[in-house]
């Protein structure tokens, strides 16, 4: 069932038509890969989803619910949650205070004064499993400005996970990575996905990890949208091969 | 593992607050063993203590950093003087808990315009906010009395159950007043150490490290914001009210923006990054003042050249420069850290 | 008529000084992204230099030549500033808070303070045959003084060629490339050390320009840094930081509210400004035409 669903999105910076008139549905249950070249409008699209942006028109339907005008934390709430490009995480925190805060600020508990936080054990417990389904448990302690840029990445995506949502936004979750850390942080990111039937859409540069993990493609090109459909169609698409690789062969 | 972090915790707990115990007990011994200024001198620096806890909570732990929190100070000190010349009231109780309202109201306001904005912005519009109140008390000479001030007596204390008049009467307020500050800044600091440590505190850090990422997950960037705020400029009311009785004249100088940079140079001087930093730099601003103030008409230089050193040398500190020094040698770091 | 006229007049001298001073403060905020505490006592600094420098001149030169000794203090001012930048501000650079040349720069406060009470003890210093010696115009039948005009000129004057050397010079393209994106700016080849040496050093010389063309008018007293730092920041908060239109605009209102302030109900007219501001940042968070949020 369609879970996410834009009509005439728009997004414009001055001259340049960063969004331009995107339709598209997301269905539940879903791994989808946002391809297109830099410029293409993959980030933007996701900043107009959750919030980060206001579109200049269009609307957005989440459970056929339009919520264009919802504020960012409202669209927490119902299970939309993004991480970023730039790993954004809170750089003097320990690893699992990071993961911490995301739940403590789900359970309605960011502002409560009566209690010690690091004496919750019900937050704390939950986030160290978070932790472990993720690979840092033995990081728990490290100061996350300090983890080397890889981890970072993984934490950003994790303290998104611990937001419980329904609909995952990753922005470049493997950018700036090692390509052979590359397949390690996907394994981990689709597996927990996957177990959790989070309904996920990663921004990717690279092709073979699109490949490898996505349900569906959706190619994006100068804010429209290129091409959508199974791996095999995008991999017969001239046009996308095209606009991505720079050549007329197909990938 | 997770017994083993409970234990090392739990050590470090016990420690601490054998230190906290020994260093309370120390406090309340005090005018048995100095002399009456130096008690008259630490109850000031306990008071500018009060409102440095308070500064902090803005500065070190929500990463806003305010040059106007004279105004919330003076609220504290001219509510009670006002109280005292017009209604005739001089009750210390009443006193502190009027302080305490006007200057939470003031925090809301002042909170409600200013935490919409980004740093550098905040700290010019609480300054300059703060100088409205300032230009009230210069101008409106016929209720406060403009920069002649407002002379205030003698407070009575525990509901009016201690007077001072008569011969020997400052003699015995510097004692008694000494133990009542004493207790109510132990009072503020178990307070603000249960605020910075609850999910709150935690959650205002994680403002002042990533705004944007704190509001996506779902976190109230400007309420947080607004409620350290009002934490924040309640504190240093408190602090003002408590002031008065040791001034016994309150002037506008207490509202002049300058004197929130005094406030501001404190608590860097102690270390704005932990929380036993401002409660040090509060002490130890008040003994360095007395004496450079003595020693030289030009303190304002000396404490300008000790700032810019602090700044570019030791920007953590009195305590975090100790803490440095403590890990170096590998002594057990008890000083509690944000 | 003739009120109404001075009225304009005292407003717009208000509003030039006032732009002097902001301009100055946008120049280094603009450039550097450092919010300039001690930008109140250099414009005491100039006017305190200036007045100094006129009066050792009075006897020895025409009088008519002390006009060209006035951007003397303003450029003693700039060298100043030339030295602070290097030895205060540079290593804070590589620390990403921004607090830190916020408390720098309060220290330099301080000291500058402190420092002009030594060398000028707490008397007033005045430069005024400045004033005697252009005269005053009679304006609709009443007297008014000339120097005033002359001020506003020089506000002018000077914020035409700050445009120019922005807008219209090489170094000024520098000068925004490096404000835009000091990195890449670098990653360019340009000097960047320079630039910010120099951006300090003319915020310096334009807030001290402003004391300079004062001091004439009205003498150089202690703490009159203090209460132009609070003006100048009401200026750039309701113009924006780091633009010129908007240290202009800023001016214009703070000069007017002023004024109008003054001749209606004088005890709110400091508050009133101050209302203003916050009105302004309510509804436009970074100033009318703030860079930079």
């Amino acid at each position: 069932m369609a879970l996410l669903q834009t009509k005439n999105l728009t997004k414009h910076f001055g001259e340049s038509r960063a969004v331009d008139g995107v339709d598209i549905v997301i269905d539940e249950g879903e791994f989808v890969s946002l391809i297109g070249s830099n410029g293409a409008g993959k980030t933007t699209l996701v900043n107009l989803i959750s919030a980060y942006l206001e579109p200049d028109a269009g609307e957005i339907f989440f459970r056929h619910q339009n919520i264009s005008q919802w504020s960012p934390i409202a669209r927490i709430k119902v299970g939309i949650v993004r991480s970023f490009q730039l790993a954004s995480l809170f750089d003097t925190f320990t690893v699992l205070d990071n993961v911490a805060q995301a739940v403590f600020s789900r359970e309605g508990k960011s502002i409560r004064l009566g209690t010690a936080a690091d004496r919750n054990a019900g937050v704390r417990g939950e986030a160290r499993q978070v932790l472990e389904e993720f690979g840092l448990q033995t990081r728990a302690d490290s100061i996350a400005g300090k983890l080397p840029h890889g981890e970072r990445k993984l934490l950003d995506v994790a303290v998104a996970y611990a937001l419980r949502p329904k609909l995952l936004f990753l922005d470049e979750p493997t950018s700036g990575v090692s390509t052979r850390d590359k397949n390690t942080i996907m394994d981990t990111i689709a597996a927990v996905v996957r177990a959790g039937k989070i309904t996920t859409v990663a921004i990717e540069h690279d092709m073979d990890v699109v490949f490898k993990y996505s349900d569906r493609i959706i190619a994006m090109h100068q804010g429209r949208i290129l091409a959508d459909g199974s791996p095999d169609a995008i991999r017969g698409n001239e046009e996308v091969a095209l606009n991505l690789l720079g050549t007329s062969a197909t990938i | 593992m997770k017994g083993d972090a409970i234990t090392s915790r739990g050590g470090a707990i016990s420690l601490r607050l054998a230190v906290a115990a020994i260093l309370g007990c120390a406090l309340l011994a005090i005018p048995q063993l100095v002399s009456p200024y130096q008690t008259l001198l630490l109850t000031y620096g306990l008071v500018m203590a009060i409102a440095a806890l308070g500064f902090n909570l803005l500065l070190g732990y929500t990463g806003l950093l305010s040059f106007g929190h004279s105004a919330f100070f003076g609220t504290g000190a001219y509510t009670a003087a006002l109280m005292a010349k017009y209604l005739g009231i001089h009750s210390m109780e009443t006193f502190i808990l009027a302080g305490l309202a006007t200057a939470f109201l003031m925090s809301a306001l002042f909170g409600v315009v200013c935490v919409r904005h980004t740093r550098i912005f905040f700290a010019i519009l609480v300054m300059a906010l703060s100088q409205v109140l300032w230009t009230l008390a210069y101008k409106f000479y016929g209720i406060t009395n403009g920069t002649d001030g407002l002379n205030v007596p003698f407070p009575t204390l525990l509901g009016g159950s201690l007077t001072f008049r008569g011969a020997g009467a400052y003699q015995r307020f510097i004692v008694a007043y000494y133990y009542y500050v004493a207790v109510l800044f132990l009072l503020s600091a178990a307070v603000m150490w249960m605020i910075t440590q609850s999910p709150f505190g935690k959650t205002l850090q994680s403002i002042r490290d990533n705004q944007t990422r704190a509001e996506f997950i779902g976190i109230r960037v400007r309420l947080c914001r607004w409620m350290a705020f009002l934490f924040s400029g309640t504190f240093t009311g408190l602090a003002g009210v408590l002031w008065l009785p040791l001034n016994r004249h309150v002037t506008p100088d207490v509202l002049y923006w300058p004197f929130s940079g005094e406030i501001v140079f404190l608590t860097v001087l102690g270390g704005f990054q932990s929380f036993s930093g401002p409660i040090v730099g509060a002490l130890a601003f008040s003994y360095l003042k007395t004496y450079a103030v003595a020693w030289t008409e030009y303190w304002q230089f000396l404490l300008g050249a000790v700032l810019i050193f602090l700044v570019m040398a030791l920007p953590t500190g009195i305590v975090g420069t100790l803490e440095l020094l403590a890990a170096r040698l590998k002594w057990p770091s008890f000083k509690p850290r944000i | 008529m003739d009120v109404l006229v001075f009225q304009i007049l005292n407003a717009v001298y208000y509003a030039s000084v006032l732009f002097l001073i902001a301009a100055g403060l946008s120049l280094i905020y603009g450039v550097m992204g450092i919010v300039n505490m001690a930008h109140g006592s250099l414009f005491a600094l100039g006017a305190f230099v200036t007045a100094t420098i006129t009066q050792y001149a009075a006897g020895h030169v025409p009088t008519l030549l002390l006009f060209l000794l006035l951007p003397l203090g303003a450029v003693a001012v700039g060298i100043l500033g030339l030295a602070i930048e290097p030895l205060l501000l540079r290593r804070l650079y590589v620390r990403a808070a921004e607090e830190y040349p916020l408390l720098i720069t309060f220290g330099l406060l301080l000291i500058l303070e402190d420092a002009m009470r030594f060398v000028w003890g707490s008397n007033p210093i005045s430069a005024n045959l400045l004033v005697q010696y252009l005269g005053s115009v009679s304006i609709f039948g009443s007297l008014y003084p000339i120097y005033v005009l002359f001020v506003i000129a020089v506000a002018i004057v000077t914020g035409l060629a700050l445009w120019l050397f922005v807008y219209r010079t090489k170094f000024g393209i520098i000068l925004r490339a490096t404000a835009q994106d000091m990195k890449m700016a670098s990653g360019l080849g340009l000097d960047v050390r320079r630039v910010y040496m120099l951006a300090f050093a003319g915020g310096c010389f334009l807030v001290a320009l402003a004391g300079a063309v004062v001091v004439p008018y009205q003498a150089a007293v202690l703490g009159m840094g203090m209460d132009a730092l609070i003006l100048a920041f009401v200026v750039v908060v309701i113009g924006g930081l780091g633009s010129l239109k908007g240290a202009l605009v800023g001016a214009l209102i703070v000069g007017g509210v002023r004024t109008v302030g003054i001749e209606f109900f004088p005890e709110l007219e400091l508050a009133s400004l101050y209302i203003i501001a916050a009105a302004v940042l309510l509804v436009r968070p970074t100033g009318l035409f703030g860079t930079k949020s």
